[in-house]
């Protein structure tokens, strides 16, 4: 076997460790703490903030436009909408100001 | 929580609820497997290969990151702890849905955290916080889809990888930042969502800025949860349990 394919089997179980350690770590206590339950209701706004915030650095108008258009649209309609409207956005904005 | 039971059909109509709720993710992560397999076989990767590592790893972000390393010929170790790296953020999903699928088979479960990715976590949580029972059959509907065209994309773009036209005019590069953005504002109306929100923003901009990619998710998300857990209870509307 060739050391590219032992890299792709190390980097799955890596993978799989992260996705079923943090549970395995919770489910060995009886109760949860409400702090920590707290904590745990905190974990999609704040992880996937970070995958959104850093890119506001390199964030041209286009990019603005979309995030913007984004927020508004995800006050109102689904996730599918939201979306779409957000990649209109950015498409069209970026034929004119590159 | 309740756990519900569901009849034949039910199961079968909440499949197809899974896979309606899927289709924003198979449209924006599309363009990535493609890059994927296109810079896999471009930094040395066979097909087959480039295939696996999408089939078995499973992580778009984390994928990148190894076969750029790989490509620059980096010591193996070093690439795998990256990839562990990349994917860290994952522990946190994991104690954080567990509460939702406890109910279900234990090979279920651990089916169920093998497709456990960004989209998937944020939509199943959202699931559960509007009251309904995740089950296994939505689940898998919402997953099974961005799955299975995740990796024949990845195979396409190892194959035929030189032909995609200008990415950037097209706004693939973009396209997730935007999904993300409507997942964080989609839980919203969570106690302390803003500051949490401000908290991780602004820790993760630090954080890439002096540490660099790919801790500043890491830390950025550590100290929105540290936030959270820091401030009374009566901020977090979680009430001890009974």
């Amino acid at each position: 076997m060739s050391t590219t394919f032992w890299i792709i089997i190390a980097g799955a179980i890596a993978t799989y460790l992260t996705r079923i350690g943090g549970h395995l770590v919770i489910s060995r206590f009886d109760t949860i703490h409400p702090r920590v339950e707290a904590g745990l209701n905190a974990v999609p706004a704040a992880v996937l903030t970070t995958l959104v915030a850093p890119e506001l650095l390199n964030a041209g108008p286009a990019e603005w436009a979309a995030l913007v258009v984004t927020a508004v649209v995800s006050l109102r309609g689904g996730l599918m909408a939201m979306f779409l409207a957000g990649a209109a956005v950015l498409i069209l904005a970026r034929q004119f100001v590159g | 929580m309740a756990t519900d039971v569901v009849s034949e059909s039910g199961d079968s109509s909440d499949f197809w609820q899974g896979v309606r709720l899927s289709m924003p993710v198979v449209v924006a992560s599309a363009p990535f497997a493609v890059l994927f397999g296109a810079l896999a076989v471009d930094n040395g990767f066979s097909v087959l290969e480039a295939f696996l590592m999408s089939a078995l790893v499973y992580g778009g972000a984390s994928q990148m990151v190894g076969i750029q390393l790989f490509g620059q010929h980096v010591a193996p170790w070093l690439i795998v702890l990256s990839i562990f790296a990349v994917n860290f953020r994952h522990v946190l999903y994991s104690a954080g849905i567990g509460r939702r699928i406890a109910h279900w088979p234990v090979i279920q479960q651990a089916l169920g955290y093998f497709i456990l990715t960004d989209p998937q976590f944020a939509v199943a949580e959202a699931r559960a916080q509007s009251g309904q029972t995740v089950g296994f059959a939505w689940y898998l509907g919402l997953g099974l889809p961005v799955y299975l065209f995740w990796i024949v994309e990845s195979a396409l773009g190892a194959l035929f990888g030189k032909l995609i036209p200008d990415t950037h005019a097209l706004g693939i590069d973009f396209l997730l930042p935007i999904y993300f953005l409507g997942l964080v504002l989609g839980f919203r109306k969570r106690p302390l969502w803003l500051p949490v929100v401000i908290a991780s923003a602004a820790a993760s901009i630090i954080a890439y800025k002096t540490v660099g990619s790919p801790w500043h998710v890491s830390i950025g998300a550590v100290a929105g949860v540290l936030l959270a857990v820091i401030l009374p209870p009566h901020h977090s509307g979680v009430k001890a349990r009974p």
